[in-house]
């Protein structure tokens, strides 16, 4: 089992030099620690900036500069300022490259549940709604089961959508796994010690398991 | 084409019960302060806010929440504020809940003189609910209007007595698609130079878009969430 770094860790493998990517908040924002130096990635911040660095010194925050969590950021040489209309634009015409972000529920044809609980969570989707909808590579970064034990990935999302037919890879304490255009939970790999049997029992949806299946180099 | 008042109180005036505000910010960074307490000290009641967020409980539109001043917000975001919640939960509240970059894009249209936009942004999900979807190259979108609001009250670094407008960081966010957008637009700013001082190049909203401007006074800039790292 991986703990949350361990997820993080696993998904900047996914991070191609020259990416501009966007991260949620949560496990997501993790990943910025594991984005190996010598590669060149930009990350986006939807509020409107290119370029996020890491957090400010104390007694060096700056109010004006903060991410899409509202955390106190520093900016990278290069960084880009610009309103979220423009933000949200570079969004839907795809020029971001990668969207890792947190979820409730997924399900097996890729449909994302992230941003409502009827009758107890009103907090509003935030830019969740555009990011699934126009980006091209979605990463889900969550826990396999949810803190009652039940299964996060289902044949069919319980909860308020935030998107339809939108994950392309899910990464979890337990396994890598990617959702198949024509539907399906497709196993990839296992977290270090977690075997097929395990990940079966936490997997609702349809799993689809072929060959060997490797363990995650983290 | 002096469109200088002196201070918040003055700003604000036209604004009455009922009426529909755009307020700037993203969180509560870039936020008009100085407007927002003289909105509350006029007391103006059942209004309809729209701005990304709803202030924290003791900051920003909070403060207006707080003295039931607000009838509807529409927001991409309220997780931050308890008050919010249990006037939401209560029914005394009427909320709207819009995509980010949707919210972002009718403040634009409405800058741009546009009376809707398409986007991908909640097809689907129940924000799609009794909108018209339309495809485009074998995607569908939504239609979403452009915003009307009799009020857009923003926040800017510097600004000049022609309403010319220069933000800082990302307080800029949801301020300049905003101070389109607003049939009376109120600019609070940080510093006011006279006409001249700033580079025509580096201006964010040409004076065009800005009614009236002040100099704010006392800008707390409260962090929402403070993340530091430590010296090594």
């Amino acid at each position: 089992m991986l703990d949350k770094d361990g997820i993080a860790k696993r998904i900047a493998r996914e991070i191609k030099d020259g990416y501009y990517v966007n991260l949620g908040i949560g496990i997501p924002t993790l990943v910025a620690n594991y984005i190996p130096g010598d590669m060149d990635v930009v990350l986006q911040s939807e509020n409107g900036l290119l370029g996020i660095g890491p957090f400010p010194y104390e007694g060096e925050e700056d109010p004006d500069t903060i991410n899409a969590g509202k955390q106190t950021v520093t900016m990278l040489p290069g960084s880009a300022i610009f309103d979220s209309a423009m933000s949200f634009g570079m969004i839907r015409a795809k020029k971001v490259n990668l969207t890792i972000l947190g979820a409730m529920e997924v399900s097996e044809n890729g449909d994302i549940a992230s941003w409502k609980i009827p009758g107890k969570m009103v907090k509003g989707m935030g830019g969740a709604m555009d990011l699934v909808a126009s980006a091209e590579n979605i990463i889900v970064a969550m826990q396999h089961v949810n803190k009652a034990g039940e299964s996060k990935l289902l044949p069919k999302c319980t909860l308020p959508l935030t998107g339809i037919h939108c994950v392309k890879k899910i990464v979890t304490e337990m396994a890598v796994i990617d959702v198949l255009p024509e539907g399906g939970f497709k196993l990839r790999e296992r977290a270090p010690g977690v075997s097929i049997e395990q990940i079966k029992n936490a997997t609702a949806g349809k799993l689809i398991v072929e060959g060997q299946i490797p363990e995650m180099i983290i | 084409m002096n469109k200088v008042v002196s201070n918040a109180d003055e700003a604000i005036r036209g604004i009455e019960d009922g009426m529909t505000l755009m307020l700037g910010g993203f969180g509560l960074c870039g936020l008009p302060e100085n407007s927002i307490a003289a909105l509350v000290r006029k007391g103006v009641k059942n209004l309809t806010c729209i701005s990304n967020n709803a202030g924290v409980d003791d900051f920003g539109i909070g403060l207006m929440l707080k003295q039931r001043q607000v009838k509807k917000m529409v927001s991409s975001y309220v997780g931050e504020n308890a008050e919010f919640e249990r006037q939401l939960l209560s029914g005394e509240l009427e909320v709207e809940l819009v995509p980010q970059g949707t919210l972002a894009t009718r403040c634009m249209a409405a800058g741009y003189g546009m009376p809707a936009i398409f986007t991908p942004a909640g097809i689907g999900t129940e924000v799609a609910v009794g909108k018209e979807i339309r495809n485009f190259n074998g995607k569908d979108y939504l239609m979403e209007l452009a915003f009307e609001a009799d009020f857009a009250i923003v926040k800017a670094w510097k600004g000049d007595t022609m309403g010319n407008l220069v933000y800082r960081s990302t307080a800029r966010n949801f301020n300049p698609v905003m101070a389109m957008a607003g049939k009376t637009t109120i600019a609070e700013v940080e510093e006011l130079v006279p006409a001249g001082e700033l580079d025509p190049d580096q201006i964010h909203t040409p004076g065009i878009y800005v009614h009236r401007i002040f100099q704010g006074v006392n800008y707390e800039k409260r962090i929402e969430q403070r993340t530091v790292r430590k010296q090594s």
